[in-house]
């Protein structure tokens, strides 16, 4: 096995002095130590100066967008999941590090297996030395000077979120030792390097050195390692099903004869919690079983559990393509929020029949208005079925007894007997 | 009625046929990110993926596929707007790459976070201008639950084929409404086949041959150095500046999208003899398109019906098929006509009509109301 993982050491495409090149070059001699082949290492890379190592290295190389290397790492290294002959390392800088965040800390809130390397130079150094969130206070840069908010202490918070190995140290001399570590811990670890650039930090900071810059930042070198439980990855608790979602189950044979011709159209509008949405499905697959078309469309707001629930239901003896109902044959209200939603319809309509529940005030319109004491019959959690009883009892639409087999099969007959519905016709 | 008791009628949405037929057709990990209307799909995922992650955001959803597709799982997710305009960037990286994926839109009204739970079709043109230089991504827009099911499989595998994202386009009504529907008719998919470098010579990742779509290989084997970039790159994958050969590696995106559009051209076309207007749409207006012209014919008049299902690159078989018609009736639901201005320009013909509508499906009656008008 070649075990170069550089093509050549003197190529690397650094500025002179750059720290840069030191983490290359331990990162080359680390897992030549841990006995990796080169190509089982996938080297995932940032925007930034760090970046442009790619064609320098002789294993894998991806490179994405500028703060998303590591959430793309962390999607190969779920992928690859247990595999441990293969090694994701993320080099990314503290401009990448600043906008991306979130990943760093998604990455080790998930204990994806893979290091990343942060190459924290405290700017941006690709477009002319900007500060970024580790930018100390007192360390001036050449776009503005001297950040005010301070560096983040991004091993504390990668510590927080949940990383298993975090370590900071100054990259200068020979840090090979310090990332093997790194790189043989099990699950996620950072290591943060801290770097001076050449270019911009140098200049803007004469005669600064990077041991005082990080002493006075309060930015130590550290370490932490805890123990880290990869046999239960967060990545990994979700896969696992696979049955079909086609099954027998979701058959309705046609048991009973139509007992209409051509196509009904029904609105129910009520308030959440009224059992609209459940109640309307329930009516389109009984229209089934008489081997009629049907279709089901829902409306609600955002809020799950208040407003107005609205359903169409369409059973016909024909196919259907336009699901939805411009002019209902039935409109049942069952509450003020029903009514509220369906009044332009039922100011609107000619033909339709406009059930309303007795506790609300009927609306000026040419429909036909019926009341029933839909609410007081049933209650109001279960006023949409009571609906249902009621309009197929009063006006026909299906028959009888397929509402009642229907029902007997529907989950809700468990807790509510069928009676509730039929004592009140 | 007596064909019905012969067929597997079920009650369905097409949320379920197109989670189930992804899987068929060879998806194998599904990055979810909850957002209405597409949490229905979300919720199938994890009962049939083979693997399945909750992202953080939707940028990281874009990424962790990216991830995977690197290793050739080919991932799905699905969104609406407010999700799709984060992964923008990231969709551009994953076309670069040349990784596939599947990006189901469901659209829902906007503008930003809108009304979540009103369908729409405002996203046209968003989709269109995904990728910036105008390289295509192909873009496939569902119908009715046929298309659920063949539409899905189809866009899989040309993720696959043509390695790169495929945006497989909908709205609220089309994936969340219940349907009455034909279990039978259901196809048989199988799984898509990833073409794989077999060569024993040096693997150049953005190599190709006249098919101009490179041979994969995955990051798991060891047996070729296998690079993914993003920037401007070679045949190696080696971040560029504009040469010659990386230029011409990032205009070969485009002509592999364009040399293979007869491969993934979907469309029905109803033509009624003697018909001199046509009624195209798509998504769920389709459906109301779909009872217009039957009701129309049913009233003696003659029209013809154009689907598109195939939207991005448009395809030019519409303009020759819509070309052949003296009025032209559009139904979108959205302001404007997005897909009528793309398929037109700034300055559409008089005889190229619209029907739009926002907040609420269009109404048959509005297209045969056009289509009958004698503008």
């Amino acid at each position: 096995m070649d075990n170069r993982f550089l093509t050549d050491n003197r190529d690397l495409p650094f500025c002179k002095g750059c720290g840069h090149t030191g983490i290359a070059t331990c990162t080359e001699r680390a897992l030549q130590k841990l006995g990796f082949d080169p190509l089982d290492v996938i080297f995932v890379t940032d925007i930034g100066c760090h970046g442009i190592i790619d064609k320098s290295l002789r294993s894998h190389t991806v490179h994405g967008l500028h703060g998303r290397s590591v959430a793309l790492a962390g999607g190969i290294a779920a992928g690859l999941g247990q595999r441990s002959d293969k090694k994701v390392i993320v080099f990314i800088g503290d401009g990448g590090a600043t906008i991306g965040m979130q990943h760093l800390l998604v990455a080790a809130h998930h204990n994806f297996p893979m290091t990343v390397v942060i190459h924290n130079n405290m700017l941006y150094g690709m477009t002319g030395g900007q500060p970024s969130e580790f930018t100390p206070t007192g360390f001036n840069t050449p776009a503005i000077q001297r950040s005010a908010a301070g560096a983040i202490d991004m091993v504390k918070l990668m510590e927080a979120a949940g990383a298993t190995y975090v370590s900071r140290l100054t990259g200068i001399g020979d840090f090979t030792d310090a990332l093997a570590e790194a790189f043989a811990h099990p699950g996620f670890s950072v290591v943060e390097v801290m770097e001076i650039c050449t270019s911009y930090g140098v200049k803007s900071n004469p005669g600064m050195k990077l041991k005082q810059v990080v002493e006075a930042a309060g930015l130590h070198p550290y370490k932490n390692i805890r123990p880290s439980n990869t046999s239960d990855h967060a990545f990994e608790a979700y896969s696992g099903y696979q049955n079909s979602l086609i099954t027998d189950k979701l058959k309705v044979e046609k048991e009973f004869e139509p007992v209409i011709k051509g196509t009904v159209r029904i609105l129910l509008s009520g308030s959440a919690s009224e059992g609209v949405q459940s109640a309307a499905e329930f009516l389109a697959r009984t229209a089934m079983m008489s081997g009629l078309f049907s279709t089901k469309k829902g409306h609600y707001p955002v809020t799950v559990g208040v407003g107005f629930s609205v359903a169409e239901v369409i059973i016909s003896d024909q196919p259907i393509f336009y699901t939805g109902s411009t002019h209902p044959d039935f409109m049942v209200i069952t509450s003020k929020d029903g009514l509220d939603y369906a009044m332009p319809r039922i100011k609107n309509a000619i033909d339709s029949v406009v059930i309303l529940d007795s506790t609300l005030e009927a609306p000026e319109t040419k429909a036909r208005i019926v009341t029933a004491d839909l609410r007081a019959m049933a209650g109001s959690r279960n006023v949409a079925m009571m609906s249902i009883f009621w309009l197929i009892h009063n006006y026909g639409i299906l028959s009888e007894e397929s509402l009642h087999t229907a029902y007997g099969r529907n989950k809700l007959s468990a807790k509510v007997p069928i009676s509730t519905f039929t004592d009140k016709l | 009625m007596t064909e019905t008791s012969q067929k597997q009628m079920a009650f369905i949405d097409g949320s379920r046929l197109i989670i189930e037929a992804s899987v068929r057709a060879g998806a194998g990990v599904y990055i979810g990110y909850p957002i209405t209307p597409a949490n229905l799909l979300y919720s199938y995922a994890n009962q049939r993926f083979p693997a399945m992650l909750a992202a953080p955001d939707e940028i990281t959803a874009l990424q962790w596929m990216s991830g995977y597709a690197s290793l050739g799982i080919l991932p799905v997710t699905a969104t609406a707007f407010p999700g799709y305009s984060l992964m923008i960037e990231s969709i551009n990286m994953a076309m670069m790459m040349e990784l596939p994926m599947v990006i189901i839109l469901a659209q829902r009204l906007g503008p930003a976070t809108g009304t979540a739970t009103a369908g729409a079709q405002g996203d046209i043109a968003v989709v269109h201008g995904t990728v910036s230089g105008g390289y295509p991504l192909p873009t496939f827009c569902i119908s009715n639950l046929d298309d659920c099911w063949e539409l899905t499989e189809k866009a899989v595998k040309t993720a696959i084929s043509l390695r790169t994202p495929v945006v497989l386009l909908s709205s609220k009504e089309m994936i969340m409404t219940q349907m009455s529907y034909d279990l039978s008719k259901l196809s048989e998919i199988s799984p898509a086949v990833w073409k794989h470098f077999d060569g024993v010579s040096d693997f150049k990742p953005y190599e190709t041959d006249e098919s101009l779509i490179p041979d994969f290989l995955p990051l798991s084997q060891n047996k070729h150095q296998v690079r993914f970039t993003a920037s401007t790159h070679n045949k190696e994958g080696i971040l560029q500046n504009t040469t010659p050969e990386a230029l011409a590696n990032s205009s070969r995106l485009k002509a592999k999208i364009e040399k293979h559009a007869e491969s993934f051209l979907y469309y029905d076309f109803d033509h009624q003899q003697g018909a001199d207007t046509v009624v195209m749409s798509f998504d769920i207006t389709a459906q109301a398109a779909r009872e217009a012209v039957q009701r129309l014919r049913s009233e003696g008049r003659k029209v013809s019906l154009l689907i598109a299902k195939t939207l991005f690159p448009i395809p030019e078989k519409y303009h020759e098929i819509l070309d052949t018609f003296s009025k032209v009736v559009i139904a979108e639901e959205n302001l404007g006509g997005q897909y009528r201005h793309l398929l037109f320009g700034s300055q559409i013909p008089s005889h190229i009509k619209g029907v739009n509508a926002i907040g609420r499906m269009i109404q048959p009656e509005e297209i045969m109301k056009e289509v009958k008008s004698n503008g």
